[in-house]
């Protein structure tokens, strides 16, 4: 019991105290840019009610989830082709460490040039930014896959799709998931820099709108929203993570226990 | 064996640049759209001639690098005081674990708001993102350090500053490395984030410019740009982490002998 | 049943050329348990991967029933050294038994009459809905084992299977294995680098000479077909074998010209 409340304690000690010394540092404050920590609260109801959920973020979360699932399913395919094969791996990957060089908000305006300013340009752009993390680290992942896995597998006949989805995708899973956080975090930057960009909707664009016209309450409000997005992802990408991964996370600490 | 793979990974990049040619020149796509790679690599003669290019680079170096460096100096100390200070670290997990995954992007307005088009607003950005990158890992490598070497310490009488310096430290250096890596590549792609959507002065802005005057084949060839340096700045990192930790080794090598 | 006829395997590779195995013919008969040892680098995994069609022999060839094996055949199955590694981490046992069946044309209640039996006759049906890794490294091989019979091999190959475990652990899966060909009738080659497990497994031995590998000695191993851990070990006639066995070796190591090709045993 007491070590139940311990944990509270240091769980909920820092945020509060956090929380606490912004809401009395900002009480009385007259700076336009940092409004109290009051007005925000009160503006938040009323900026992002079911109707704003409805026009900006339920977009802004489809672009996000419509590029994230085509750059997962290209990189993981891509990456499972280049790296079953040497010959391959050893021809794409000069290009392949050049793109992933690439900082990512750049494509913004050359996708632009091809896709226009619609949705068909945002998911296009997360798509292709989300894609190079993915990617390399499932080539990553591929080639490093047990030989003797590999040998027990063809001894045992496992081979064609078989061997594809029950040895080499399982095997690679643990790099395959790091890649896929690095492009949760990148995904995120994008859907929003792409909304701030071009946009007419948008949790990016309502937060740039907020600025311009000097809606500062608001803007704040906008920024909190974003935060808690990102957090609440990531979140779920833990669980998902956690439950996909359990079997690894449970030989390395058996592993541990005996060295 | 490693010439063939270079010759192949040649053959790769000379492919690249050769399919970059062709297929606009045959139509597949439109040159207005996607230049070929002969007049990409023309734009980038002229942007080499042109000494506001050299300025501008020069601007997204001094964020990228004044950035990096206020961010790894921040995650070092924040993460050595947070490990050896009893109970803060527990007393920290939550909130460290709240503030990380918040994109960084979302401080874009409060930039424009507070620093306008100034480095600084860059810095802003560039920091927070970096930060968590060296902070975490900084963590990650004190966690690791082997608590049998730590007691060893403690009983021949080390006082914590002592401690820090000769056993916390060097553990966790070969982390460090890495979060200071991470950190490296999270930080050219805000800095350059920065110059793109606020207009800060430095290769994104003129990206940027390049955009709205139709300049494409410019534009692509700043795209080009930016890759080489991110490629620049992937390699160099690897590399002096590869140093750093060579030296590491062989240090630790005198001490155990 | 199982024929090796003049196998030579040579690795080529950066300027490199060794030959693990110069020139090895031997013949293994329906329903025999025969062990090979070798002083260690000797080639025995190399000669196993050959036999189960996992690598191409630089020249010889490997008969099974008759037929020249090209690929890992069918009526085949491999129990590897390295248990831990040859496990599926991310499948429960029941599933790691499984997965080969699934090649097979087989229905679902067979295949899980399958599973369940392999598992039963290596004493592990309480374990099937475990992870390998939650298991002890001895209960890991017996999974692997089972993943063999499930196959229901006609030949089954096993490369230094007990290797890695513990001596008390060892002496189980040896009675496990010896309990098992009795009862199914399984032809076994089973490759070791332990004289002791070699003799006290087999119903006959070869030994093998130090790389470039060829059959140094064929023993017959006449102990009588009941053998348990207390008693075989302690029998005068298993001490001879074994005293002749670790000459051979020994020779073998010494790189004594002096080949030895015979069927009979040694004298009592």
């Amino acid at each position: 019991m007491r070590r139940v409340l311990l944990r509270l304690l240091f769980v909920f000690a820092l945020p509060t105290l956090l929380f606490v010394s912004w809401w009395l540092a900002s009480d009385n404050s007259t700076d336009v840019f940092w409004p109290p920590l009051r007005t925000i609260l009160k503006t938040f109801p009323e900026v992002w009610t079911g109707e704003r959920l409805k026009d900006d973020v339920l977009p802004s979360m489809l672009r996000l989830t419509g590029g994230y699932a085509l750059a997962a399913v290209a990189g993981v395919a891509l990456g499972t082709v280049i790296g079953s094969y040497r010959r391959v791996r050893a021809v794409c990957e000069p290009v392949l460490e050049f793109l992933r060089a690439v900082p990512p908000p750049v494509l913004v305006p050359v996708i632009m040039l091809f896709a226009g300013i619609g949705d068909t340009m945002k998911v296009a752009v997360i798509a292709s930014g989300c894609v190079w993390p993915i990617l390399l680290n499932t080539v990553e992942g591929v080639r490093a896959v047990d030989p003797v896995m590999t040998e027990t597998a063809r001894s045992y006949g496992i081979k064609g799709p078989s061997r594809i989805t029950h040895l080499v995708l399982r095997s690679a899973s643990p790099q395959i998931f790091a890649g896929l956080r690095q492009a949760l975090s990148i995904g995120i930057i994008l859907m929003v820099i792409s909304e701030m960009f071009a946009a007419s909707n948008g949790i990016g664009f309502t937060v740039v709108q907020f600025q311009r016209s000097f809606a500062i309450p608001g803007m704040w409000t906008g920024i909190l929203v974003l935060g808690l997005l990102g957090f609440l992802l990531s979140v779920v990408f833990h669980l998902v993570e956690r439950r996909a991964l359990a079997w690894y996370h449970g030989l390395r600490a058996a592993a541990r226990r005996s060295p | 064996m490693r010439g063939r793979n270079l010759a192949l990974g040649a053959a790769g990049l000379a492919g690249f640049l050769a399919l970059g040619e062709v297929v606009p020149r045959l139509g597949l796509v439109k040159e207005a759209y996607f230049p070929p790679t002969s007049s990409i690599a023309a734009a980038f003669a002229d942007e080499v001639a042109d000494g506001a290019f050299w300025t501008a680079l020069g601007d997204t170096l001094t964020g990228w690098a004044l950035g990096l460096a206020i961010a790894s100096c921040a995650g070092i100390v924040v993460g050595v005081v947070i490990s050896v200070v009893p109970y803060l670290r527990e007393a920290t997990a939550s909130t460290i674990e709240f503030l990380r995954p918040i994109p960084s992007v979302a401080l874009i307005p409060l930039a424009v708001l507070l620093y306008g088009t100034e480095l600084r607003s860059v810095l802003l950005l560039v920091v927070y993102a970096s930060f968590w990158q060296v902070l975490v890992q900084t963590l990650y490598g004190v966690q690791d350090v082997d608590p049998v070497a730590d007691e060893t310490a403690r009983s021949y009488g080390l006082g914590t500053w002592a401690r820090v310096r000769h056993v916390l430290w060097p553990s966790a250096l070969p982390y460090v490395m890495t979060g200071v890596r991470l950190a490296a590549a999270v930080a050219l792609i805000l800095a350059i984030t920065a110059e793109l959507v606020i207009g800060a002065p430095g290769l994104g802005a003129r990206i940027a410019v390049a955009q709205t005057s139709q300049a494409v084949p410019e534009m692509y060839a700043l795209v080009v740009v930016t890759g080489l340096l991110g490629l620049l700045i992937n390699v160099g990192a690897r590399t002096v982490e590869r140093r750093a930790l060579a030296w590491h080794q062989s240090v630790r090598g005198e001490v155990a002998v | 049943m199982l024929e090796v006829r003049g196998l030579k395997k040579v690795y080529e590779g950066s300027g490199r050329r060794v030959e693990a195995v110069r020139d090895l013919t031997f013949t293994v008969d329906a329903g025999e348990l025969v062990c090979l040892v070798g002083p260690s680098g000797c080639g025995k995994t190399t000669l196993l991967k050959c036999m189960g069609g996992l690598m191409t022999p630089t020249s010889g060839e490997v008969l099974l029933e008759g037929r020249a094996v090209d690929g890992p055949p069918p009526g085949m199955a491999f129990v590897f050294q390295e248990y831990g590694r040859s496990l599926f981490p991310w499948m429960r046992v029941a599933q790691n038994v499984e997965l080969p069946l699934k090649q097979k044309d087989l229905s679902k209640a067979r295949r899980q009459e399958l599973v369940a039996d392999a598992l039963r006759s290596v004493g592990l049906a309480d374990a099937a809905d475990a992870y390998p890794w939650q298991l002890s490294g001895g209960m890991q091989q017996r999974v692997a084992i089972a993943r063999a019979l499930a196959y229901e091999p006609r030949v089954l190959l096993m490369d230094e299977p007990f290797a890695a475990v513990d001596a008390q652990t060892r002496a189980d899966l040896e009675d496990l294995v010896r309990g098992l060909w009795r009862e199914r009738g399984i032809t076994i080659l089973f490759v070791t680098h332990d004289i002791d497990e070699a003799v006290y497994l087999g119903e006959r031995v070869i030994v093998l000479s130090a790389s470039p590998t060829v059959v140094r000695e064929q023993l017959k191993v006449d102990l009588p077909d009941d053998r348990d851990q207390l008693h075989t070990r302690v029998a005068p006639r298993f001490a001879e074998l074994r005293t002749h066995v670790y000459e051979q070796i020994q020779a073998a190591k010494r790189g004594a010209p002096h080949l030895v090709r015979t069927d009979t045993p040694p004298p009592h």
